[in-house]
């Protein structure tokens, strides 16, 4: 599976990073477990929007929402009810498939740009909801200092928990996308004339993958709230959409990897940049010029081009 | 087997196509020809649902299937191929036809079976049977114009279908890719049986290979009939040569 994940020599590439990112608390100091446990959470985000985007080809331009709203609904959980956390860690990402599954019914009847559009409307609609309801969510101050349950309470702890549920949860997207259904959403993405032409029904398909993308964005937001214990409404603004979105673009939309790949990036430049300048929007925009003008494949998928043309 | 009442279908002022009639029995093969603009592809794309007719009636195998969604016709027994070649791009050529298959015996919900396990003979048959076996693992985007009008056929079969619709089968191929598209046409009826009605503007192709003509102008029926009796028609000369008296070919 690895192998299939990263291509030829991805089981050597593949094995080696496992190994090296569960040996990695043991040699880094805590700040980087913790920056390390926010590109896989980010990265498993990126992950779930290329899951619509690159393989579904569905402009979903606000993915951020889904991202939140399974943070806060894990938040909510834990802080409001004497519920068990590990439960608040279930019904975030439900929460978000659900949300998910009724901005799809809405959003799915146009296509394209104005599919993009009107979810970004819908999305800040939740945006501002939880925005400006104090009395839940704690409005613009967000939900701050979240008890975890012991075993998940250290940096580390935090981190390992984090690494099994990205893990796991990108295995899941990979078989997704390997099964019927996932070369059946390809198929939608290059041509949906062709595809209901076949007898596939389009819409459907594209709401099935619209929910799934929504429950793993839900996943990562969960997993956010154990490795930062905070959640704030900057979660789900649409521009950080974008930064999500660059992600993808940035690693490569057409890989599996490259979500991920792309996190790792942008996570590492944002904290070296900010160290220097706090105008960290400026150079997204550079890196997003830049990502257009010369690497439209993304970095993953110019290395793999780059390698088919050796072999 | 299929019956058009009919039908017909506005854009803005323009009537595109006006009280259209048709009918393929089993086992026929029919062209639809006419100049260009004469509202052939928008016919096609009536009949298999792409687009809802402002009036009429469509009957597949005595039943009423007018305005129902591509992909429920598609079930039914009639498939498509595509004037504009529409394949999946990004896709090979394998995958490309084994999602029409996978389609056909309701695959696409499953999940987590992985795909490359599945239907490989099948598609493969489908594959070996239009000639493209050798080329299964070439991305489509890639390939050259023939053979994308080929791998179009070769999706419509992964249907498994008894109604055949070919947009302009051998559009933009060069004479020896057009001869193979013949073989190939001729085959499907022949040997597995197939229904087929399409549209072309090769003559030689039309000629050769079908048993009944329908020759449409400006978004009507002239006349539908046998090839001999189209070939000398009047309404058809006028048409097609502007009046003179010598019969098509």
């Amino acid at each position: 599976m690895v192998q299939s994940i990263l291509g030829g020599k991805g089981r050597v590439w593949g094995y080696g990073g496992i190994i090296v990112l569960i040996l990695l608390p043991l040699f880094l100091p805590r700040f980087y477990i913790y920056l390390t446990s926010l590109i896989l959470l980010y990265g498993l985000f990126a992950t779930s929007l290329n899951f619509a985007l690159g393989y579904g080809g569905i402009y979903q331009f606000h993915h951020a929402v889904f991202y939140g709203v399974g943070a806060y609904g894990a938040a909510l959980v834990i802080t409001k009810t004497g519920l068990s956390p590990w439960l608040g860690f279930i019904v975030g990402p439900l929460a978000s498939a659900l949300l998910s599954f009724v901005m799809g019914l809405i959003c799915i009847r146009l296509s394209k740009l104005y599919f993009g559009m009107l979810q970004i409307s819908l999305g800040s609609l939740v945006w501002a909801v939880i925005y400006r309801w104090y009395g839940l969510t704690g409005g613009d101050d967000g939900i701050h200092g979240i008890p975890m349950p012991d075993i998940i309470a250290t940096p580390n702890s935090a981190y390992y928990f984090t690494l099994i549920v990205t893990a796991a949860s990108l295995f899941v997207i990979h078989r997704m996308i390997k099964s019927p259904f996932g070369s059946a959403l390809q198929g939608v993405r290059d041509n949906a004339v062709r595809s209901e032409m076949i007898g596939v029904n389009v819409k459907r398909h594209q709401l099935a993958a619209l929910v799934i993308a929504g429950f793993f964005a839900g996943v990562s937001g969960a997993l956010f709230v154990v490795v930062d214990t905070t959640v704030f409404p900057d979660m789900l603004f649409w521009t950080f959409s974008m930064e999500v979105m660059i992600m993808c673009l940035l690693g490569g939309w057409f890989t599996f990897m490259g979500p991920m790949l792309g996190a790792a990036l942008i996570v590492l430049l944002r904290t070296f940049i900010s160290t220097f300048t706090v105008y960290w929007a400026l150079f997204l925009g550079l890196i997003l010029m830049f990502v257009i003008f010369f690497l439209p494949d993304g970095v993953l998928g110019f290395f793999q081009k780059k390698m088919k043309q050796k072999n | 087997m299929l019956q058009v009442k009919a039908l017909t279908k506005t854009f803005g002022g323009f009537k595109a196509v006006k009280d259209v009639d048709l009918n393929v029995k089993k086992g026929e093969i029919v062209a639809v020809i006419g100049p260009n603009g004469a509202g052939k592809t928008t016919l096609f794309n009536l009949i298999t649902g792409i687009l809802k007719p402002d009036s009429g009636q469509v009957f597949f195998r005595d039943q009423d299937i007018t305005g129902l969604p591509p992909y429920v016709i598609c079930k039914k027994g009639m498939t498509r191929s595509f004037q504009i070649v529409n394949v999946f791009q990004r896709l090979s050529v394998f995958e490309n036809v084994q999602i029409s298959v996978m389609s056909r015996e309701g695959k696409t919900w499953n999940l987590f079976t992985p795909s490359k396990k599945l239907l490989i003979e099948d598609t493969d048959r489908i594959l070996d049977s239009v000639g493209l076996l050798g080329k299964r693992e070439n991305i489509s985007g890639a390939l050259s114009h023939g053979d994308r009008k080929v791998l179009e056929i070769a999706m419509a079969l992964g249907g498994n279908p008894e109604f055949l619709i070919l947009d302009e089968p051998t559009a933009g191929m060069a004479p020896e890719e057009t001869e193979r598209c013949i073989e190939l046409i001729k085959q499907l009826s022949d040997k597995m049986g197939l229904t087929i009605l399409f549209c072309e503007h090769d003559m030689e192709l039309v000629f050769s290979i079908s048993e009944r003509i329908m020759v449409m102008v400006r978004g009507s029926t002239i006349i539908q009939g046998s090839c001999e009796e189209v070939r000398c028609n009047e309404a058809v000369q006028d048409a097609y040569l502007g009046g003179s008296d010598v019969c098509l070919m």
